[in-house]
């Protein structure tokens, strides 16, 4: 009985425990494999994903490279803020929020996002949600380099 | 007293450093701070707006600075 008991317990609070976010900078390559399974749920009737990619040019200028630098713990504050966030907005199931940091080359991912919802508009609007606000409040910064020099994006906006 | 404060991004190439201790009078809120910086790091004027974080999270003008507060100034912001 004491033992049955103790398992109900350890179970009720695991569930409890379940974590709705995952919420990652690294200076490895983005794991998109690792967002979908973070956000996959039984309950869910699908998962929207968004992946940002380096483009080789801006404003018709080539682009060699992108450097991201951040200041990290604030950066991670932010991004499990948009998260939490994400989570009351929208009738969403779990959000993965991954951004790397470091020297990316042309058609490498800086950024995914994964939402999974019952039913798939409550998961693009989180995912549209997340990355507009990301670009607005996360303290991360990329600087463009080209093949005569570099630029510090969004500076003087 | 003596603020450790954070520069990124563009900021960085402006005063020449990422990390720097500046010394601030008792009760300096945060309209003060960026005045010393104004007078400090005059290419910062090169620069339209930037935001001002104490300890991780952003901070409003009128927001006193106390002993042992980390100051960061993030220029505006370009992830994703």
């Amino acid at each position: 009985m004491f033992s049955y008991f103790c398992l109900s317990v350890a179970l009720v609070s695991e569930s409890h425990k379940m974590q709705r976010t995952s919420i990652k900078i690294t200076s490895d390559k983005l794991d998109l494999q690792a967002c979908y399974n973070f956000v996959e749920d039984d309950s869910c009737g699908g998962i929207s994903a968004f992946i940002g990619t380096v483009r080789n040019d801006t404003q018709g200028k080539e682009v060699t490279q992108l450097d991201f630098s951040t200041y990290k713990p604030m950066a991670i504050k932010e991004m499990q803020k948009i998260a939490e966030l994400a989570l009351s907005k929208f009738d969403i199931k779990k959000i993965a929020i991954h951004h790397a940091e470091g020297m990316l080359q042309i058609g490498a991912i800086p950024v995914i996002i994964t939402a999974s919802a019952k039913h798939r508009k409550a998961a693009f609007l989180a995912c549209e949600f997340a990355i507009d606000t990301l670009k607005e409040t996360v303290p991360i910064w990329k600087k463009e380099h080209f093949s005569d020099g570099e630029i510090w994006v969004n500076a003087h906006p | 007293m003596n603020i450790k404060t954070l520069f990124f991004g563009i900021t960085t190439d402006y005063v020449g450093a990422s990390e720097l201790h500046i010394d601030v009078e008792e009760n300096t809120s945060i309209k003060d701070f960026k005045s010393v910086l104004k007078q400090k790091f005059t290419q910062l004027e090169n620069i339209n707006t930037y935001a001002i974080a104490v300890n991780e999270e952003y901070a409003t003008d009128g927001l006193i600075l106390k002993i042992g507060d980390v100051v960061a100034v993030i220029p505006p912001v370009s992830g994703g």
